[in-house]
């Protein structure tokens, strides 16, 4: 009943399956006495079927407050959300809270950055595992017992029948996460939400998740948003890259375009920041300043005040968006299309 | 290296004791066991060996950066030479003088001339006193006035790029991270260290605020004359500070040398394994295998012979038994590499080790 609620009729979408994920102007603001706090302000994008986007931004940037707006997670009161949301056809803004509860673990499940706070502690993995089994589907606790062993073995958890029986604080950090990948894995969802799942792990760790979910996602064809700050993460895992400042989607495309020809100076500004076998006499080309107050965001483009290259006409209006043939989108006044390429040029005149 | 030290002889700094070739700091054979305790007496049944019989030496003006994976025993061992917590067996040597002991200097002169600075930014803040405040409160103990303390602690939040009557009075939790993180690297600087030990200093930070903090900590190293030992896990921040670097395994030192040998020309199996987890910025270029499969062996029981067998790629019979030795750590000179491999020790046993020293 609500599922038909959504704005994509069948007749609609014949010619091409529709999109997994579809999202359309996306405000979230978070309202108090004190202040209204502004931290996604109106993204768009497509995700396709068993399609890895990564979101990147730095704290702040408004990329978990969007995941977290797809599983509405965030508390109704002090919460006002603006824009339409669906995953595969179920309009997140008009699903009733007993529909959401039962999309949640089945069809979108989510990987959070901090494995310890996502296993409750005084549970046995497998008992965890059990519970998310049944609270989806009507099996016996054997069958749920046997599909637990089985996930573990999926992600590769070492000697899984002892590690069913432990307790998360008997685990190491990388094998944590494991069992939070494999927790969200076991109702085969159609799209992962992932949250900074390997920030807090060692690099060999790190290297170990992100091969195994690529592997995972490919072999299952699901659908993966990827939280991270990290490019190199991106470069990884990604096929589709968002960049994120202040709330909204600055720079877009696919993983090449945007990890190796970056138009966004604040994209270009940011692989640049990163020490990666610089000459070690030269200071690092750091951002200077800090991210914008998302109480009191500035007219215009948000990161002009930090920009190279800003003007008087950073600041007049918000960029448009302007996309080139190959779907590279930036929002920089600086930006036009040259020869079918996503251009920047430090004097170009706005081109729209 | 040649640059650095002629650099540092031109310029002798008053505060230097022990001569321009007397390294900073010599840690010799330092050993940390934390009991496991269990049972009903709580009788000791087992102990971690943290730190294993670790000795290095950082000389003064130098980068020495230390890498691992987590439990390798790198934050314990900056603890223990911080002295927070107590070390079973070891010397520790500043600037000439032995730390702790009669002869020597006292724990406070070492509190003086090394401070620490720690990965998260906002717990080593205390929450209910302004920055300000925070930074005098060392000069305060050490028995600055008021007065002088306040003025030492403003001219500090300048020189760490925060603007004195703008963040003076604000408490932690009204700053960002990298905001926080510059209070505490002033903090470390209240009194006049030589030697900042950086544990994961930037490891927490965004990338643009990164870049910040390290170019700041490369502009006071210059302006103060100090000295880093910079622990991190991330192996592009350590290749970019460092001047050398240590890498660390199951709490033993495994190989060191010159930041760019060891990244070029890696000797030991796990230093190319860790430096084959740097993730590459080419999405066309991705890794198919982890380098290093599992987690590292418990720390109660490390394996015999060399701690790394258990997931060495060149593993023979010898590593399963014999423990390489590293060489006289002490006695190398700053350009030198040392390994702790059977692969790199002429007539060790293994068959890819060379027949005659090189």
């Amino acid at each position: 009943m609500v599922s038909q609620m959504t704005s994509l009729s069948p007749s609609q979408a014949a010619p091409h399956p529709a999109p997994l994920v579809r999202v359309d102007d996306l405000r979230v603001r978070f309202v108090s006495r004190d202040a209204t706090v502004r931290a996604v302000n109106g993204i768009s994008f497509d995700l396709e079927r068993g399609k890895v986007l990564c979101v990147i931004g730095e704290s702040g940037s408004g990329k978990s407050v969007m995941m977290r707006s797809l599983l509405r997670l965030h508390p109704k009161k002090r919460t006002v959300i603006e824009g339409t949301m669906s995953v595969a056809e179920h309009d997140i803004g008009a699903l009733s809270e007993r529909a959401m509860t039962g999309l949640r673990g089945s069809l979108v499940s989510m990987v959070f950055q901090e494995p310890m706070t996502a296993l409750d502690p005084l549970y046995r993995i497998g008992d965890q595992i059990v519970e998310t089994v049944r609270r989806h589907e009507h099996v016996s606790r054997q069958a749920a017992l046997a599909r637990a062993l089985e996930l573990l073995q999926l992600v590769r958890v070492p000697s899984p029948e002892r590690r069913l029986r432990a307790y998360p604080h008997e685990l190491s950090g990388g094998l944590r996460q494991r069992i939070v990948i494999a927790m969200a894995l076991a109702c085969r969802p159609s799209l992962l939400l992932a949250d900074e799942p390997t920030t807090a792990l060692d690099a060999s760790v790190q290297i170990q998740i992100l091969v195994l979910l690529r592997k995972i996602q490919r072999e299952m064809g699901m659908a993966m948003i990827f939280v991270t700050h990290d490019l190199g993460v991106a470069a990884q895992i990604a096929d589709q890259v968002a960049v994120m400042y202040a709330g909204r989607i600055i720079e877009y495309g696919s993983a090449g375009d945007v990890l190796l020809a970056p138009q966004h100076p604040y994209t270009k500004a940011m692989l640049a920041a990163t020490a990666k076998d610089q000459d070690r006499s030269l200071a690092l080309e750091a951002i200077a300043g800090s991210p914008p107050d998302l109480r009191a965001l500035p007219e215009g483009c948000n990161f002009a005040p930090r920009c190279k290259f800003a003007g008087p006409d950073c600041t007049v209006a918000t960029p448009p968006p302007i996309t080139d043939a190959g779907d590279h989108m930036a929002r920089c006044i600086r930006v036009g299309i040259v020869a079918h390429k996503l251009t920047f040029s430090a004097t170009t005149m706005p081109t729209i | 290296m040649s640059d650095l030290m002629a650099a540092q002889k031109a310029a002798a700094d008053p505060r230097d004791r022990g001569g321009p070739a007397q390294p900073m700091l010599i840690v010799d054979g330092f050993k940390k066991y934390f009991p496991i305790r269990a049972g009903l007496l709580n009788r000791q049944v087992a102990e971690v060996k943290a730190v294993d019989d670790v000795s290095f030496f950082v000389m003064k003006g130098e980068t020495l950066g230390i890498v691992g994976e987590s439990g390798c025993g790198k934050s314990t061992l900056a603890r223990l030479l911080m002295h927070l917590i107590r070390k079973d067996a070891g010397q520790l040597i500043l600037d000439g003088d032995l730390v702790g002991e009669a002869s020597g200097i006292l724990l406070d002169g070492l509190r003086r001339s090394l401070q620490m600075v720690f990965q998260d930014s906002s717990s080593s803040l205390n929450p209910r006193l302004p920055i300000e405040q925070s930074i005098a409160y060392g000069p305060r103990v050490q028995g600055a006035s008021r007065q002088v303390a306040r003025q030492q602690a403003r001219s500090l939040m300048e020189k760490v790029g925060l603007n004195p009557n703008l963040f003076g009075q604000r408490y932690a939790h009204e700053l960002s991270g990298g905001q926080k993180q510059r209070v505490n690297i002033a903090r470390a600087l209240a009194l006049d260290p030589r030697l900042l030990i950086l544990d994961e200093a930037v490891s927490a930070l965004d990338k643009s605020v990164e870049a910040q903090v390290l170019n700041l900590l490369g502009d006071i190293k210059k302006e103060l004359r100090l000295t880093y030992i910079f622990i991190s896990h991330d192996l592009h921040v350590v290749r970019y500070i460092s001047d050398r670097v240590m890498v660390m395994y199951l709490g033993q030192l495994v190989e060191i040398g010159p930041v760019d040998t060891i990244y070029e020309d890696p000797k030991h199996p796990y230093t190319q394994a860790l430096l084959a987890c740097r993730l590459n910025m080419d999405p066309h270029e991705r890794v198919d295998a982890a380098p290093l499969a599992g987690d590292p062996p418990s720390p109660v029981i490390p394996p015999p012979g060399c701690r790394f067998h258990t997931r060495c790629p060149y593993v023979e019979d010898v590593c399963k038994t014999t423990s390489p030795g590293l060489g006289d750590v002490l006695r190398l000179s700053p350009k030198q590499h040392l390994a702790a491999c059977h692969m790199v020790h002429p007539r060790s046993g293994h068959s890819s080790a060379p027949a005659f020293a090189a």
